[in-house]
């Protein structure tokens, strides 16, 4: 008894603790990072943690090998892929670089995993692969695919064929090949387990008559996010069969629906009480916006960014009343007063996202945002801590005074429209405004730059932004000595990606252990040359240094190469399984 | 005459005749008119004496920003014609309407990666003036320097090349290109969806400075000018009295009571579209078989923000007496 009160006393006896109770103690830490920080305490939590861990989350899919992983975690449940970079979302990665879903499919297949819950970002899935993922796994429940492509409405078929216990079919954002199908059909009709259904992205016809039949048999049914092609009168009969829906994303319809269908549809609506996310809207006539009036009040996450027919009178006639909402993403037809009244009546905004309704300044559009908008929002938001603003231009008193009112940011991300564009105002750069953001959030640890900026940016980011991990840059910088102040001054920094920027071959080799803390690293249209990535590849073996050719069709020659020559894109990661094997052509690692 | 070779050699298609009427002098003004600093003189608007040395200079202004005849009814739809520009007999009221609208014709010319679709709007209405003789073009094209403001010339120059840069930067502006193709497509699914595949109708959006949403027309319904501008009027008359003196965000895009007059009366507003380039037109320049074949969206703009068209509805007028 005294010994093991003492041994309690004692860490280092904590090893006696029988290992039953540290799982189960381990049970409690979900966090990835918590857990990989306590595998490495000692032998036996390692391997107490191997066992119990069940979700698995890898943000590069090459710097592991699936078997390696499945060696390690065998009781895998739930794993999380990232493959392209994130540039490669701005067409700046070539379709075929990689990011293949089926290798590992395979290898858990083979591996006899348990897999119940598969979430991807960027990677390349085929309709072989979700055939082979709806016959391996039994106990498949979580299907969440988000910015993929390479699979059809058929591979979709195969989850719901063969997914017993589906209860989340997730598309956010994929290039699907729509086989105008028969997917919807393809459930059958002892599935009875949907808990969330995002069809949103599928460009196709849907069979509605499937649709409503699988939604009138699914009581969990908590999100359904349908396609553009389900229209008024669907969505009324949707809903009116799913008043617990929580999360609705509205489909497409575009004249003005008949007085009845319109009753029809808010009457629907009023039952929804419980409904708290709203997104969709890609064509809508205003009016039909108006029957989510009387939900108005009760949403927290709001997403109308693909609304572009709706002009900003009707955008914020609408917002005004979400007094509630916390996750705020619209189109910049909102413009600064829009933003202004937003500010004054969503005091519970925590996210708010700003996407150009003309990236390409093709309309002649004058209501797009501008700092007076931002500033008003960071004065009224208290709770304001994400935000993505894309506008016309930004000053950096507004930036010091948005970084005065809300220091609690974790993500801010800036892009104005114009690249290398000053502060309109006093025609400086706005390597103050950016400074002051980093000095006054202290917890920030995203940040993406933009405007006329000099190397000054980057010392203030490396001077003060500790918690910083992934970092954005475009157009921006003078020397290489920007690059380094953030290379030597960001400790936590884990993504970081350049594009047009004259950073060279000085800032990339300047510390090459810098990158074994890192996920990875991507400079585009930059200085660095040729010989320097060589350099590099030779001295950091563990790094898969990539040089992605402006010339697709053919690998460099060795010998015909210059050292000298610029490299166009290079991506660099690290990795624990070497080279991959399954690169384009159009891709050398050095 | 080498000067004026160098000058044609900027010319992408043959110059007109006027060109070689010029003296070698007008080279000098040449340079004044690119320098952009000499244009400030944008805001006077007096007809002074200028007339008669500058009838050679800007007979050769012309030729530089001219890719086709002045006067031609050429429907290349890169043509710049200041020449045609100059022959508006409004000219004298622009400088006011100009500062009127200084503020928002101002804030469209940013110094890099100007709007090419505004500078060409200026540029680009080409037929809807008189048939012009060189005479009639010597009167009133001192006004082409003077009416321009500062950004515009640079515009003008570069109208001739490529777009502005930033359209053709590759992944920028940093949006997801699911996002980017799926607000592009807007237009084409509406017309899936609606049932027909797009042949039988012919949908544009038409969209109205100050209104909150777009409409949208089968131009195949309406045969001629009259009556597609009728059934925008109808459109947007019953539009704009539901919103007058409706609450919302209040600013210039306001419409109200004498603006809706004018709109009745023609005098404020002008409709334009958007053709298969990518250039905003002044509406009823070409035949209407023409016009429904290259019309990609309509707009109605206001009249001092698509300055230069401010004389819509004698052009309408015109265009329909010749269709």
């Amino acid at each position: 008894m005294n010994r093991a009160i003492k041994s309690r006393l004692s860490t280092s006896e904590m090893n006696y603790f029988p290992d039953e109770v540290i799982e189960h103690i381990f049970d409690f830490i979900a966090s990835h990072r918590d857990r990989n920080s306590i595998s490495l305490v000692n032998k036996s939590w390692h391997k107490i943690e191997r066992y119990s861990r069940h979700q698995v989350f890898i943000g590069n899919c090459y710097a592991i090998s699936p078997e390696r992983l499945i060696r390690r975690f065998p009781c895998l449940r739930s794993l999380t892929l990232k493959g392209k970079p994130h540039f490669a979302d701005f067409n700046l990665v070539p379709h075929e670089w990689g990011g293949f879903l089926h290798p590992w499919i395979d290898a858990l297949a083979k591996g006899r995993v348990g897999l119940e819950e598969l979430r991807l970002k960027r990677m390349v899935v085929s309709d072989e692969s979700l055939e082979l993922l709806s016959r391996s796994f039994v106990s498949f429940k979580s299907l969440v695919l988000v910015s993929c492509d390479g699979f059809t409405t058929d591979g979709l078929a195969s989850v719901a064929a063969n997914c017993r216990h589906l209860r989340e079919l997730d598309l956010q954002e994929n290039e699907i090949d729509d086989h105008r199908g028969q997917w919807l059909n393809c459930f059958p009709d002892t599935c009875t387990t949907l808990v969330s259904l995002n069809f949103a992205c599928l460009k196709g016809e849907t069979n509605l008559a499937a649709l409503e039949r699988l939604v009138a048999r699914s009581p969990n049914l908590k999100s359904l996010k349908v396609n553009r092609a389900v229209p008024l009168e669907a969505l009324t009969r949707l809903m009116s069969c799913a008043p617990q829906l929580v999360d609705l994303g509205v489909g497409c319809y575009e004249n003005e629906p008949e007085p009845e269908s319109f009753a029809k549809l808010m009457a629907a609506i009023k039952k929804c009480t419980l409904l708290r996310s709203l997104s969709g809207f890609s064509e809508v006539a205003p009016v039909c916006l108006t029957a989510f009036y009387p939900i108005c009040e009760n949403l927290t996450s709001l997403n109308l960014s693909y609304a572009a027919e709706l002009q900003g009178n009707h955008l914020i006639e609408f917002v005004q009343f979400c007094k509630r909402v916390q996750r705020l993403w619209i189109l910049d037809s909102i413009g600064d007063k829009g933003l202004e009244i937003v500010a004054s009546s969503c005091k519970e905004l925590q996210e708010l996202r700003v996407f150009p309704s003309d990236p390409h300044d093709e309309e002649d559009n004058n209501t797009a945002v501008t700092e007076v908008g931002l500033v008003a929002i960071s004065a009224g938001c208290p709770k304001l801590h994400s935000i993505l603003y894309f506008c016309k231009q930004m000053t950096n008193e507004a930036l010091i005074t948005v970084a005065r009112n809300c220091p609690n940011f974790i993500r801010f991300r800036l892009c104005i429209l114009e690249p290398n564009k000053p502060d309109p105002i006093t025609s400086q750069s706005l390597d103050e405004g950016f400074g002051a953001i980093v000095q006054a959030c202290k917890g920030l640890r995203r940040l993406s730059v933009s405007g006329l900026l000099t190397d000054k940016v980057f010392l203030y980011i490396g001077m003060y932004a500790e918690q910083l991990e992934m970092l954005s840059i475009a157009f921006a910088g003078d020397t290489d000595k920007g690059m380094l102040y953030v290379l030597n001054g960001c400790k936590k920094l884990r993504k970081l990606e350049i594009r047009d920027s004259p950073f060279g071959n000085a800032a990339l080799l300047a510390d090459v252990g810098k990158y074994e803390t890192m996920r990875s690293l991507w400079m585009s249209s930059c200085e660095v040359t040729l010989g320097g990535c060589k350099r590099l590849a030779r001295n950091a073996p563990w790094l898969n240094v990539e040089i992605i050719n402006e010339n697709e069709s053919g690998r460099m020659e060795r010998n015909e190469e210059d050292e000298r020559e610029k490299v166009d894109r290079l991506y660099l990661y690290r990795t624990v399984v070497g080279t991959r094997r399954d690169a384009p052509p159009c891709v050398t690692i050095l | 005459m080498s000067l004026e070779e160098e000058l044609q050699s900027n010319v992408s298609v043959a110059s007109s005749s006027p060109t070689k009427n010029t003296a070698g002098g007008g080279g000098l003004k040449v340079h004044n008119y690119f320098g952009l600093s000499d244009s400030s003189s944008v805001e006077s608007s007096t007809l002074s004496g200028r007339v008669e040395d500058d009838k050679a200079t800007i007979s050769l202004k012309a030729t530089e920003l001219t890719l086709g005849l002045p006067g031609s009814q050429s429907t290349e739809l890169d043509l710049l014609s200041p020449a045609k520009l100059n022959e508006k007999p409004f000219f004298p009221l622009l400088p006011s309407k100009d500062e009127i609208c200084s503020s928002s014709s101002h804030k469209n010319i940013v110094a890099s990666g100007n709007k090419r679709g505004f500078s060409d709007t200026m540029y680009t209405e080409k037929n809807w003036m008189f048939p012009e003789s060189v005479a009639a073009q010597s009167v009133v094209k001192k006004e082409v320097p003077q009416n321009i403001p500062k950004g515009q010339l640079s515009t003008t120059n570069n109208s001739s090349s490529p777009p502005a840069a930033k359209a053709q930067i590759v992944g920028w502006p940093p949006v997801r290109s699911y996002r980017k193709n799926t607000l592009a497509t807007t237009c084409k699914n509406s017309d899936e969806v609606d049932g027909k595949p797009g042949s039988a109708a012919l949908f544009v959006k038409v969209s109205m400075d100050g209104a909150p949403y777009l409409r949208k027309v089968d131009l195949r319904s309406y045969t001629n000018y009259g009556e597609l501008s009728s059934a925008l009027e109808k459109m947007f008359t019953t539009f704009t009295l539901g919103h007058c003196g409706s609450n919302g965000a209040p600013g210039k895009d306001m419409l109200n009571e004498t603006k809706l007059k004018d709109l009745l009366n023609g005098k404020d507003y002008v409709l334009t579209y958007e053709d298969k380039d990518g250039d905003w037109m002044l509406v009823g320049d070409v035949p209407w078989e023409m016009f429904i074949d290259v019309c990609k969206k309509l707009k109605i703009m206001k009249g001092c923000d698509a300055i230069g068209l401010a004389a819509a509805p004698r052009a309408i007028e015109k265009s329909k007496m010749r269709a």
